[in-house]
């Protein structure tokens, strides 16, 4: 078995070759070649999980680099929180390729975008099993790739070019902070390995919150949280399969898996990394569920409401509680998985994404319907939906950290988020249809089949967390050398809130989307600066704008001007003076320096001219001037 | 030819040079396969002195014959990790961009012949031992590439081929000054690069010869701020020469610091240490700032560059054995990648005739095959991991934070910064609505494919397994770190 553990990222990743150089001849067969991979993976990974449940530990690896005195190792380590991410993203991962298959069917790019899921694949299962940050960093930046490519994918339009370029952007500005955070890690302890981490941040080294914080902005980047939480809702510019993959269930989370892995180095000195940790979650958690309230495409209402389940995650890991934050990673992945692909289901169905063209779709997309409404009920902490038991979980944990604003603001939320999901379900499915137009239909088996298996899941997957079964998930978790042994207790007020949040958003959605429709124009109107922030998105796409991008691109350009006008303008003038100045020795070149040559030449000419005209060549003149000579040398001795 | 491997290597090329004269003008055809059998020729000789190095053991397969007995010059040839990587790169993107010149049309035969000339006169820097030699093939490389610029280059090509020639030869009177200097000071006097290595001259000397031989190779690297000739030079420069420029010329300049200005003294280039830092760290942000501000597509690669190197130069100024690897690995990585994207603008221009990236858009749609090509090489250029850029990058930050943390931290943006430039360059060239003006554009064709797959594949390979590469420089590297004093 431990020789294959390999292949679970490598098969993808031959997938990924089949399906990029040989696109347009393999054609359709693309999905199945990438299914296939996904589902080998999966059967590779499902016994291994299990070896792991069952107490094993699987791990292997290579000498990779010398860096100084040091060397990265790179493998594998299968622990117990890194087969709980193999089991989701085998199992998720599979299921949506299926649905794709389905979804994509009319795509002309169709070979190219299961080259991209495939390539997503083997960089999030990479990132999963590896056993060293620097690997987790490379894969971690290869979905990065997966997810511009695929938000991208629809190219032609300029909203999806520029939404594929915000993610990278943005999240870049995340990563390359983290990438930071692992420099300083590693001058601190030495090692990058995650199995050594614990020892080595048990010296708790002044400086390691310092990367910790670092390496949380790569959380922040990727899991979409506030400030960096920017590019998730354009990112639902990218095909459905891909929202659903990618931007809700796998890559998103990767960000709090990062925190479970790195956990011992928040911990060594508690009181420094993990509150900020915690109120970055809160206030994503709080901001996200705030702004999916008035959302309109049924896309952006998941997108935020991603973005607020997730910031949930990190504010459980904030307090402490990396159990409870892995608990809702897994839940949040299957139920919001099956809400994503059913609202790709319900754009299929309709051609439309605004939530106020649809209604009353219940009666002709039953499968549809019913799975969404299950997992509606799960991210609305209904019990026994496998939402409850895991955000009761981190009720409860901010219930006893003693941080009473924190647990109220993450109850109200839950409120929030149940008003907001049911908003959805009752605009979408319920009342009368209001667009005459769409003629919804239901979709084909191969996209409801993943729908029913999702449902089921959202269903299930929280009882292992839950009393019934006595915790069982978290004290397998909690066999992972870096967890903390706790008690797990049932608190009666936490469940009522947790209960009556769920309830009373669920009942306040009905009471103004299906009771009474007015409602929710007049509660727009009696708190319009609320609504308008909500709608305004907290206004920070703007900010970004102006005080960001802007001011890039004028230094930019203010920096050009310099190296035109001041550099290079220094280089041109030293040419042109160096010119003039060589046309000054020009000129006293040829004026004094040749001048005085020329001179000696011309007195030469003219003296020699004259003293020519003696040499006439007849032999009569030169006896003449001979015997003139001399006469006068006579003459001359004579006197 | 195996007693004189490197002598055959750096003259081989002259000699198909020199079989290019004897070929009448007008048979393009014999020409040009003269041309690709010799770069090929030199690329299985410069394979041939790999199989038979090894990197424990410094400078080897060695040539050493009296020149110039008057003043004591030797015609001396060696390679060690540091300069056989740089000969294999030269004589691999020679080949390439020997490939890439088939599109050159006009008066070919001048043309191949001084190709071939530049490549000996790369090939004769890397390999020289004596300094008088050195200097010789150093200038060398200059008169060919000033003609290859001014005669087949673009619109401002006189302009940008003497600014070339005179800026570089400025500054490497200056390394002759040295040189001489160097000679002068020496007892015996001597050019012998062994023997100068050796001795330890007094500080002071040091530094007035460290600048010397820096103003030479500044300008070469180029280092901020004497980078401007380098976005004329190579936007008037025809393809395959940009391709030569970006992948081997600029190397000359950092490999000099490698070769010369750090063993032979080590004192200054320690007291000029966090100069050469800053000066990187700011070529970093500042070339990356400028860039970011071009819509020129070529003029984008140049600054880039100018970016891209100052990696080197961070990485000379940490004075660790990552920084030093770093910058070694950079010097190569960025030659292969580099020199893919200046391919990647030529195939674009050839087609377009323009290189104003907002007048294209869509084109992926268009080319899809030169779509995935470009952003193969972008994102090698910004340093995405998996590809050879990220492992450079990242040694070379992980020297320079054992170094000076903020030196670092303040490169980072320069990071950022290449994410910005080139997914702006993407969105421009490749997405967004198909542009009905580009609908006769081809895609690009197998003849290109075949110049870029070579460079793709070290890419990858070296980005996921770069020991390959590593473990051939850096027993030499970390040997040069010992002997400049430099910390593991």
């Amino acid at each position: 078995m431990q020789k294959y553990v390999y292949l679970i990222p490598v098969l993808p990743f031959i997938a990924f070759t089949i399906n990029i150089l040989l696109g347009r001849f393999v054609k359709k067969a693309a999905g199945l070649i990438s299914v296939s991979a996904s589902i080998a993976s999966c059967s590779i990974a499902l016994p291994i999980i299990y070896r792991v449940t069952q107490g094993q530990l699987f791990q292997a690896s290579f000498d990779w680099l010398r860096v100084g005195t040091q060397t990265l190792r790179f493998g594998y380590y299968i622990d117990p929180y890194a087969s709980v991410l193999l089991f989701v993203v085998t199992v998720i991962g599979t299921l949506i390729q299926i649905y794709a298959i389905g979804y994509m069917d009319h795509e002309p790019r169709f070979s190219r975008f299961f080259a991209y899921i495939s390539l997503f694949m083997a960089g999030m299962l990479t990132l999963v099993i590896a056993n060293n940050l620097l690997l987790f960093f490379m894969a971690w930046e290869i979905m990065g790739l997966c997810s511009y490519l695929l938000i991208g994918f629809y190219m032609e339009k300029d909203s999806a070019a520029n939404a594929s370029r915000k993610a990278f952007l943005t999240t870049r500005v995340g990563d390359v902070l983290f990438f930071i955070g692992i420099l300083l890690l590693f001058t601190i302890t030495g090692t990058l390995q995650f199995y050594e981490l614990p020892a080595a941040a048990a010296k708790a080294h002044p400086l390691l919150p310092i990367a910790a914080l670092f390496i949380f902005c790569g959380t922040i980047g990727k899991s979409a949280q506030v400030p960096l939480h920017v590019w998730l809702p354009d990112a639902m510019e990218g095909p459905t399969p891909v929202s659903a993959l990618i931007h809700a269930a796998t890559m998103v989370a990767a960000g709090v898996y990062l925190l479970s892995r790195t956990v011992s180095v928040f911990t060594a000195i508690p009181a420094a990394a993990l509150p900020i940790v915690m109120e970055v979650g809160t206030i994503t958690a709080f901001m996200a569920a705030f702004i999916a309230l008035t959302a309109t495409d049924i896309k952006k209402v998941l997108a935020y409401s991603t973005i607020s389940q997730l910031g949930f995650m990190v504010a459980a890991f904030g307090l402490g509680q990396p159990v409870a934050s892995t608990f809702h990673l897994m839940t949040h992945a299957f139920f919001k998985a099956l809400l994503f692909l059913g609202a790709g289901s319900v754009i299929h169905g309709t051609g439309t994404q605004d939530l106020r063209k649809m209604g009353g779709l219940f009666g002709s997309m039953k499968h549809t319907a019913t799975t969404f409404l299950i997992a509606a009920l799960a991210i609305a902490g209904v019990p026994p939906f496998s939402g409850f038991w895991s955000k009761d979980e981190i009720l409860l944990a901010a219930y006893d950290s003693h941080h009473p604003l924190v647990f109220w603001i993450l109850t109200l939320t839950a409120f929030m988020t149940a008003f907001y999901m049911f908003r959805l379900v009752f605009m979408a499915f319920f009342g009368k249809a209001r667009d005459h137009h769409i003629h919804a239909h239901e979709s084909p088996a191969s996209m409801t089949l993943p729908l029913w298996v999702l449902a089921i899941g959202s269903l299930l997957v929280g009882l292992p967390g839950s009393p019934f079964m006595h915790h069982w998930f978290q004290n397998f978790l909690e066999r992972a050398p870096h967890a903390h042994a706790e008690e797990h207790l049932i608190n009666g007020f936490v469940v009522a809130c947790s209960i009556g949040a769920g309830l009373g958003g669920i009942a306040l959605a009905y009471y103004m989307y299906l009771k009474n429709p007015e409602a929710a124009g007049n509660m727009a109107t009696r708190f319009k600066p609320l609504y308008q922030l909500s709608m305004g998105k907290f206004y920070f796409d703007e900010l970004y704008a102006d005080w960001v991008v802007k001011p890039f691109h004028a230094l930019g350009r203010a920096l050009f001007g310099f190296d035109q006008t001041v550099v290079d303008g220094t280089v041109n003038q030293t040419g042109i003076k160096t010119m003039s100045l060589s046309a000054v020795k020009q000129w006293i070149d040829k004026y004094i320096v040749d001048g005085l040559v020329n001179f000696v030449g011309y007195f030469t000419q003219w003296t020699s001219s004259v003293v020519r005209r003696f040499q006439t060549g007849f032999v009569q003149h030169y006896i003449l001037v001979l015997v003139t000579g001399t006469l006068a040398l006579i003459f001359l001795n004579l006197k | 030819m195996t007693s004189h491997l490197l002598s055959w290597i750096a003259f081989m090329p002259l000699l198909g040079g020199l079989v290019v004269l004897f070929t009448p003008k007008d048979n393009a055809k014999a020409i040009r396969t003269i041309a690709v059998i010799t770069t090929l020729l030199a690329g299985l000789l410069s394979l041939k002195a790999l199989m038979g190095f090894n990197p424990a053991s410094g400078i080897q397969f060695i040539e050493k014959v009296m020149w110039i007995p008057q003043f004591n010059a030797h015609y001396s040839l060696g390679v060690d990790g540091i300069s056989l990587p740089m000969v294999l790169l030269t004589t691999l993107i020679s080949i390439l961009a020997c490939l890439a010149s088939f599109g050159i049309k006009e008066r070919i035969k001048e043309y191949f012949f001084l190709f071939l000339f530049l490549e000996t006169g790369m090939l004769g820097t890397f390999m020289s031992l004596d300094l008088f030699l050195f200097y010789v093939f150093w200038e060398i490389v200059l008169v060919p590439m000033y003609f290859l610029i001014g005669i087949w280059g673009g619109a401002r090509k006189e302009y940008a081929a003497i600014k070339f020639f005179l800026y570089t030869l400025f500054g490497s009177l200056f390394m002759l000054l040295g040189i001489l200097a160097l000679y002068f000071h020496s007892t015996p006097h001597t050019f012998d690069w062994v023997e100068l290595s050796k001795m330890h001259f007094a500080v002071r000397f040091q530094k007035f010869a460290f600048l010397a031989f820096f103003l030479g190779f500044a300008i070469k690297v180029p280092i901020f701020p004497f980078h401007t000739w380098l976005p004329d030079a190579h936007v008037e420069a025809p393809t395959p020469i940009s391709v030569i420029l970006a992948g081997v010329l600029l190397k000359m300049g950092t490999y000099g610091f490698f070769r010369f200005s750090y063993p032979l003294f080590p004192d200054a280039a320690h007291w000029f240490q966090p100069y050469m830092g800053i000066l990187a760290v700011i070529g970093i942000v500042y070339g990356g700032f400028v860039a970011l501000a071009q819509t020129d597509f070529k003029k984008m690669v140049a600054y880039s560059s100018v970016s891209h190197m100052g990696f080197v130069l961070l990485g000379l100024a940490a004075f660790t054995a990552n920084g030093f690897n770093g910058a070694m690995l950079q010097m190569f990585t960025h030659g292969t990648i580099t020199g893919g994207l200046f391919l990647l603008v030529g195939v674009l221009y050839d087609r377009a005739h323009t290189r104003d990236m907002n007048a294209f858009g869509g084109l992926s749609a268009q080319m899809p095959a030169y779509g995935g090509f470009l952003i193969f090489f972008s994102m090698a250029s910004l340093g995405l991991p998996g590809l050879s850029g990220f492992i450079s990058e990242f040694l070379v930050l992980l020297g320079v934070f054992q170094y000076k943390k903020l030196f670092a931290v303040l490169s980072c943006i320069g990071i950022i910064l290449a994410a910005a430039y080139l997914l702006y360059m993407i969105r421009k060239v490749l997405l967004g609505p198909k542009n009905e003006k580009w609908s006769k554009l081809t895609d690009i064709n197998a003849f290109e494919v075949v110049t870029l797959v070579p460079l793709m594949l070290l890419i990858v390979s070296i980005g996921l397994y770069p020991k390959m590469i590593l473990n051939l420089m850096s027993p030499t590297v970390e040997a040069l770190l010992v002997q400049v004093g430099g910390k593991f």
